[in-house]
């Protein structure tokens, strides 16, 4: 009834071997196969933004991938850009402008600010609080009211397009 | 403010090292959410763990008559399929009622339907499989035969006589009923100017924690011990219920709560499905794990408002206001939710209702009546944002009424800064509030007047824009007289330990709980301005009832007013006696000597005498070299409840900007300014960050969220997609302030601020929508939420 497929993808650097069912998605491979439980689950049909997660470059709702089609791809995870540093000053930022209450929505919602900060870096223009808005407008949080996340990601994007000017 | 004069140092509270009250210090340990390392109870695995799925009710009521599992059974990874009245045979049912609520009445509800499935989305079956794909497969091989029953869905017909009684052992469908008549309301509203009466409605919505509700529940019957991993609210008032309906001892019981991906009240209440894995997991000695999906959140986490409100208010020519009266009727679905009730709401509806206002003459009826919808209970600002829309919709009423600008009015009634303490008319006392400084200081901050002239620039040039207002009232800081006199085992006193470990660092472990609010910063910043370490040297622990404290968790904005106090008061008592100790090792006196930064020293002079890391090794490897008899405590437990009031009330007042695009019904929201007065203020931003985040939640009541239903009880837009909440482009900026009145109950004086935000801000968006559509003559708008076709009606454009 259910078939499994043999994949190879790698994962944050690291190469996966993964025997994974046709149905099984790209979020629950990481968080159930792989015990990456950074990226969430909230809502399983494509609306909350928490399995926000990198597919060959391009942040994907990992509920609404498929891991068989991940078969050869480079992923990346809230995990694994953290352990390389790439948004450590976006953290940063979250952290001291606490720009997260429970922390559920906030991995996939700082890869998906990093999308925006990574177009407008070099000398780029800074996004405008409402380019920030609309941005991140396809992550929910429940908890801030958006107004502190706008401020940590308006605050990188000031600080990067400084440091690269 | 108070919290100085208990300290030795001449130094106020403020200036010592290590005064972190009032710091805008970030939260401790938030890297683990940033870089996605938290635990949540959803990424939990636990050995031997099996997953739950539920079939569930298709119909809002229906008699179950048989169900067939057996081809269920033998599905793949299927470890067992239990029906609602096998499982009744390890868990016992519950009633929703406490005895301060008058007559409030309920039925005994089953971790699972028994006989008969009162809403659409009650569960009637439980798969356990290896993985929750197999048991949701296994789910659909289920068959139940249904006799489909008349549902009740309309709360206006629930008492007729024509409509069925949903728990017939009951006699009818009213839940609880309240009634208040206080002053003179029929001579006032005979002797106004005006009278205004007009119905408000407030849609059915949800919390939409980001996080759905999860657990894992694991019986070891080796140590007959269960313990529960659950993301909830209020873990000791879990461990109460797990083992009273259980059949176990308190102590055989251990919950643990980490992190919490959000819960808004959401996650304080009993869940049957919640309850079901506990007692599966008792059944099936393993431990068995449940996360609801979106699509059974939306049916089955508590639902909230759902009030039609019929109000007046009778107004003189002056702008004195003269009577207010209500009428609320509110269906909370087929059960009064266990153990605080569905009743709390209405009654706080009843109690909150013209507040603000100096106004003797109050007249009120609540009705709860049952239906067959999913449950409804308390959701953030319990009753708040229907109590403050009813009270403000009215003054704004009037006073366009009477042609008076809506501050104007206010600035009339409110009551006088100066007039505390207060008995409001609905009986409830109010130890000190500061309407007329936050209202003062509120339009200071949105510029009142030029934004008036901006308004009516706009308006010159065909933009209709509108400013609306909302003075409030909050409810926090709760006694035992919100649950513990009606009969309910939820602490309403908290408690903090700290403890000295050996090399000089404070560990606090406490009552309250963290969903996100900052709990665990506002605990540690007591703790180490109280005791006299930097926070970095402070570890929080919570969360667990093995390891904490009994209390009450947090709900009702109570962490930092009740939890905070406790941790205060447990850093003051450590640091006498590590004084003791370091006094007997220095062979000084203990009142001679203060801590400051870890280090013991003289106090006036901050001379150093020796460090607590030294104090520590002494008192723990070396106590030999104590003088005799000297035995050195270097733990420390206090607790703390509020006394003298029943609640700590908060005041605060809104305003919206925003503005109508007439030929669409869109709303853009400008910008929403909040002055808030929450006593002392021990961390602004984390303050500031509470305040926002509910007021977002208001504006989503106020503009998007709304539990639709079909007149067969079916819920119409049960997923995200179709249920809408506010995104970051619909919001505005949000501009705090802050007014400070300390409550004199606690040291500290912290009030609550949890509930402010949503409070107020569905009344003052229904203020600044009914401002900007007045002069095109628009009907004046009181049905949340403000959808753009209700806009086009109210214009007479559809
Ligand atoms: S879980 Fe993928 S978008 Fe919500
Ligand atoms: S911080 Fe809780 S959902 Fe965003």
């Amino acid at each position: 009834m259910t078939h499994h497929y043999d994949i190879t993808l790698t994962v944050n650097g690291e190469r996966i071997d993964g025997h994974v069912e046709g149905r099984k998605s790209l979020v629950d491979f990481l968080r159930d196969d792989l015990t990456l439980t950074g990226s969430h689950v909230g809502c399983e049909h494509g609306v909350c933004g928490a399995c926000t997660v990198r597919v060959n470059g391009e942040v994907v709702r990992g509920c609404l991938m498929l891991a068989v089609q991940c078969d050869g791809a480079i992923v990346e995870t809230i995990e694994g850009v953290s352990d390389t540093g790439e948004i450590a000053d976006l953290q940063d930022a979250f952290e001291r402008r606490n720009a997260l209450q429970c922390g559920f929505c906030t991995p996939g919602m700082l890869l998906t600010a990093q999308e925006l900060l990574s177009q407008t870096k070099n000398g780029g223009k800074v996004p405008s609080r409402d380019d920030i808005r609309e941005h991140i407008s396809g992550n929910y949080c429940r908890c801030t009211g958006y107004h502190a996340i706008v401020d940590a990601v308006e605050a990188v994007a000031v600080a990067r397009a400084g440091r690269s000017s | 403010m108070k919290i100085v004069s208990d300290l030795p140092s001449p130094l106020t509270a403020l200036d010592r090292p290590n005064s972190y009250i009032g710091r805008a210090v970030p939260r401790p340990n938030l890297k683990r959410l940033t870089q996605g390392r938290a635990q949540y109870v959803s990424d939990l695995v636990l050995p031997r763990m099996a997953h739950v799925a539920y079939l569930r009710s298709p119909f809002a009521h229906a008699r179950i008559k048989h169900i067939d599992k057996s081809e269920a059974e033998k599905a793949r990874g299927v470890i067992a399929v239990v029906t609602g009245p096998e499982l009744a045979k390890v868990i016992t049912p519950w009633v929703g009622v406490l005895t301060h609520l008058k007559g409030i009445k309920s039925a005994p509800q089953y971790a699972m339907a028994v006989d008969r499935a009162c809403w659409q989305g009650e569960a009637v079956c439980a798969v356990v499989a290896r993985t929750r794909a197999e048991a949701e497969d296994a789910c659909e091989l289920i068959q139940v035969d249904y006799e489909e029953l008349t549902p009740v869905t309309d709360p206006e017909t629930a008492l007729d006589a024509s409509t069925p009684v949903i728990h017939p052992d009951l006699g009818d469908n009213l839940t609880f009923e309240r009634s208040l008549d206080a002053g003179e309301v029929d001579k006032a509203f005979a002797q106004s100017d005006a009278v205004v009466e007009t119905t408000f409605i407030f849609g059915r919505h949800t919390g939409v924690t980001n996080e759905p509700r999860s657990i894992v529940a694991d019986w070891n019957t080796g140590d007959q011990r269960l313990t529960v991993y659950q993301g909830t609210q209020a873990p000791h008032m879990m461990q109460n219920l797990f083992a009273k309906h259980l059949g176990l001892e308190e102590h055989q019981v251990r919950v643990i709560t980490k992190d919490v991906g959000g819960s808004f009240g959401v996650k304080v209440h009993t869940y049957a499905d919640e309850m079901a894995v506990v007692a599966l997991s008792k059944l099936l000695k393993r431990p068995i794990k449940f996360v609801a999906d979106r699509l059974e959140s939306f049916v089955t986490d508590i639902h909230a408002r759902d009030h039609r409100v019929k109000g007046k208010i009778g107004i003189n020519k002056d702008g004195t206001i003269t009577a207010f009266e209500i009428d609320d009727l509110t269906g909370i679905g087929p059960y009064s939710v266990y153990p605080r009730t569905s009743g709390i709401e209405a009654n706080q509806v009843v109690n909150l209702v013209g507040g603000p206002y100096a106004c003797p003459n109050y007249r009120a009826r609540a009705r709860v009546v049952f239906q067959n919808k999913n449950v409804m209970c308390q959701y953030r600002a319990v009753g708040h944002p229907i109590a403050t829309a009813v009270t403000e919709g009215l003054v704004d009423l009037a006073a366009a009424k009477i042609g008076m600008d809506p501050i104007e009015v206010r600035k009339k009634n409110l009551y006088a800064d100066d007039a505390y303490p207060v008995t409001a008319a609905s009986g409830i006392k109010f130890e000190k509030l500061s309407h007329h400084a936050a209202t003062d200081k509120l339009l200071r901050m949105m510029d009142y007047k030029a934004l008036r002239a901006n308004q009516a620039a706009a308006r010159a040039n065909g933009i209709h824009r509108g400013i609306g207002f909302a003075s409030f009232i909050e409810v926090t800081n709760p006694s035992a007289a919100f649950y513990g006199v009606g009969g309910a085992r939820i602490s309403a006193q908290d408690g903090a330990t700290v403890k000295l470990d050996a090399t000089g660092a404070i560990f606090c472990h406490t009552g309250v709980s963290e969903q996100g609010q900052g709990a665990e910063a506002v605990i540690a910043q007591c703790v180490a301005s109280s005791f006299g370490v930097s926070l970095d040297k402070v570890r929080v622990i919570m969360g667990d009832t093995d390891n904490t404290p009994y209390g009450g968790g947090t709900w009702a904005s109570r962490a930092a007013g009740i939890g905070g106090e406790a941790a205060w008061q447990a850093g003051k008592a450590l640091r006498e006696n590590v004084l003791a100790a370091a006094a007997s090792i220095l062979q000084a006196k203990p009142d001679d000597l203060d801590i400051n930064n870890g280090v013991v020293v003289d106090k006036g002079t901050a001379k150093e005498r020796i460090t607590l890391s030294e104090v520590a090794r002494i008192c723990y490897f070396r106590p030999d070299t104590l003088p005799p008899g000297f035995q050195a405590e270097l733990v420390a437990t206090r607790h703390y409840v509020p006394r003298n009031w029943p609640f700590s009330f908060t005041n605060g007042i809104q305003a919206s900007y925003l503005e109508v695009d007439v030929d669409t019904g869109f709303i853009k929201l400008l910008k929403h300014w909040c002055v808030e007065d929450c006593g002392t203020v021990i961390n602004p931003q984390l303050v500031d960050e509470q305040i926002r985040g509910g007021i977002v939640q208001g504006l989503g009541g106020a503009l998007f969220e709304n539990c639709l239903y079909d007149e067969r009880g079916q819920m119409l837009n049960g997923n995200m997609a179709d249920y809408l909440v506010p995104m970051a482009m619909e919001m505005p900026d949000m501009e705090i302030g802050h007014v400070v009145s300390p409550t004199a109950d606690s040291e500290l004086g912290a009030k609550g601020a949890g509930e402010a935000g949503t409070a107020g801000a569905p009344a003052c968006v229904m203020n600044a929508i009914n401002d900007a559509l007045r002069p095109l003559g628009a009907t004046p708008m009181t049905e949340m939420p403000f959808t753009p076709g209700r806009v086009l009606r109210a214009l007479g454009r559809v």
